[in-house]
């Protein structure tokens, strides 16, 4: 395979079991990288225990500071603002941290040059090795923003590492929502593993995930993780998967060892190799592996 | 009283813990009630609530469209947008503006010397408002599928809240932007953790950002019973209020699929919830 094949586990709800899924195929793959784009909450790496050997910062993004000394309080900042970031506090004109996007018009528009752009330096992307391959994952400053940007970039590195190993897949435990850290994670990717739930919540938030997906291209298998938790839903969300051509991989079994792998630090499927899970993830790697080397059709 | 549901790690039960406390409050206690859904996203509390939608809202931003024949290629709006959103290739005459990057800020249109550039709305997302008995309310925020701007519609959703009576936000997962779009307007926050180690990790996440944010707390464990003491002497030691536990049963498990409210048949629950909000009401939790 000439570039790495690249394959995003995301799940439009959160809690549906990507992560586990994620460490599951990662001990199932040859010659494969890692990375974790859920950055706001990474937890991969509690199961792959990595070991660092390098760590980078990465800029969140700029907000606008006001120079209360050089402000002359003319309104202009305000009134211009479309984010209502800027605030009037003790008689000061003030930037809601928060609430600022950081655009610049305030900055530009100022009469009194009073307002200047910071940027903030709180996000971390560390590089990795844990026993099945390299790991990329990163880290959001507490409270940052702008976790669209730290994903790309992941993904970039991801991308450079695999090339130069000449890994032949990246595998990316990706964010929970269909927002600007799950689109950054779609974008250009080979294949969308989303993992769902028999619930209406996992039926509801899986079809506006595989909306967003289908809108950046990209296709998408389903897995249904404790399907036997409500045989009737996982049958309901079959059907419907079925009506719009979307095939289900496989349905996973509730099974309490997928917690007492993690409480070890270890796969479900490297914890019980013999387990039903860990022959259901076989099966389910298989598939995935057969459809990437199949001739594509015309 | 504004108090936000939030998890760091998602799927720990926010939406159970939203829905539920939003049943106790109005079935049995007597507080004005309004429940707002900030997990703009994905947007569940809808499931649970089954009220019918009286009024809707859009949520608009303004994209800029640049005229190309006006244009004099001066580089201007490029030049100030931060979010790269502006494609610009003098040599052929194009111009364009990348609507998925476009945060809508307007300086482009401030900059343009020649008026080369006109504003449009495009909608983002909605805000609904449901019924609720007579004086309670339900707000929805709902994002647009393939919309990037999640923490504007939540921004949006929240200038609904009422400044009276009891407000619930149902937080999105996580702890950056539309987290803290959420929780910066709350008095008080609740984190919903589970035992296992995914969970204890992300509630310490969690934990740092609203102590950034200078905001009182406590914890609410689902799915509890697996013995998973590193979560419990956590608390301990940062002196984090535990407002209840909810056990992890597989009726309740059922329960929440199909869209019930947890703490409507089960009386042991119901109890459970009112707890949470008299010891975040009554100042014990905080």
């Amino acid at each position: 395979m000439e570039k790495p094949f690249e394959i995003v586990i995301l799940s439009g709800k959160g809690g549906t079991g990507k992560t586990s899924i994620t460490a599951a195929f990662a001990a199932l793959a040859e010659n494969a990288v890692f990375a974790d784009c859920d950055v706001d909450a990474a937890d991969l790496h509690l199961v792959l225990t990595p070991e660092i050997y390098n760590c980078e910062s990465f800029a969140s993004g700029a907000k606008a500071e006001i120079n209360t000394v050089k402000c002359t309080a003319c309104g202009l900042c305000k009134e211009l603002c479309r984010f209502n970031a800027i605030e009037i506090k003790n008689d000061e004109f003030t930037i809601d941290e928060y609430a600022c996007e950081g655009c610049g018009l305030c900055v530009e528009a100022c009469p009194a040059e009073a307002i200047s752009i910071v940027n903030y330096e709180n996000n971390y992307i560390y590089f990795s090795d844990c026993r099945f391959g390299p790991m990329i994952y990163g880290k959001l400053g507490i409270a940052e923003e702008n976790s669209g940007k730290l994903i790309s970039k992941i993904r970039q590195y991801a991308k450079s590492i695999a090339q130069k190993n000449k890994a032949e897949y990246i595998i990316i435990d990706g964010p929970p929502g269909i927002g600007c850290p799950a689109i950054s994670s779609v974008t250009g990717a080979d294949l969308v593993v989303a993992v769902t739930e028999p619930t209406l919540s996992g039926w509801h938030d899986l079809k506006r995930l595989i909306e967003m997906i289908q809108r950046f291209h990209t296709n998408v298998y389903v897995i249904i993780n404790k399907y036997d938790l409500n045989k009737d839903m996982t049958k309901t969300i079959e059907n419907n998967l079925g009506d719009i051509g979307i095939s289900v991989l496989a349905n996973l079994p509730y099974d309490e060892s997928i917690v007492y792998a993690l409480l070890e630090g270890k796969a479900v499927n490297e914890f019980q190799p013999d387990g039903l899970i860990a022959g259901e993830l076989n099966k389910m790697w298989g598939k995935i592996i057969s459809t990437i080397y199949e001739p594509k059709s015309i | 009283m504004k108090i936000a549901i939030t998890s760091g790690k998602g799927g720990t039960g926010k939406t159970t813990v939203s829905t539920g406390l939003f049943h106790v409050l109005t079935k049995y206690m007597k507080y004005t009630v309004q429940l707002l859904d900030c997990d703009v996203e994905e947007p569940n509390c809808h499931i649970f609530i089954k009220a019918s939608r009286t009024a809707s809202y859009p949520v608009t931003i303004s994209i800029p469209r640049i005229d190309a024949e006006k244009c004099t290629f001066c580089g201007k709006c490029k030049a100030i947008c931060a979010f790269n959103a502006i494609i610009m290739l003098p040599v052929v005459k194009f111009i364009e503006v990348v609507e998925d990057m476009c945060h809508g800020c307007g300086a482009c249109f401030y900059v343009c010397p020649e008026g080369a550039i006109m504003e449009s709305t495009e909608e983002i997302g909605t805000v609904d408002y449901h019924d609720y008995y007579a004086k309670d309310e339900f707000i929805e925020g709902r994002m647009k599928v393939g919309k990037a701007l999640q923490s504007r519609v939540i921004r949006e959703t929240i200038s609904h809240s009422k400044q009276e009576g009891i407000i619930l936000y149902d937080s999105p997962p996580g702890t950056s932007c539309p987290v803290v779009a959420t929780v910066s307007k709350a008095n008080y926050v609740i984190m919903v953790t589970e035992p296992t180690p995914f969970g204890l990790h992300d509630l310490k996440l969690m934990t740092d950002t609203v102590k950034k944010l200078g905001k009182k707390h406590g914890i609410v464990i689902n799915k509890a019973g697996l013995e998973y003491r590193p979560l419990y002497d956590y608390i301990k030691k940062e002196e984090i209020p535990l407002l209840g536990e909810i056990p992890f049963k597989k009726e309740y498990a059922m329960a929440y699929s199909q869209g019930d409210i947890l703490p409507e048949k089960d009386e042991s629950l119901r109890n459970t919830f009112i707890g949470i909000i008299k010891k975040i009401v009554n100042g014990e939790a905080l």
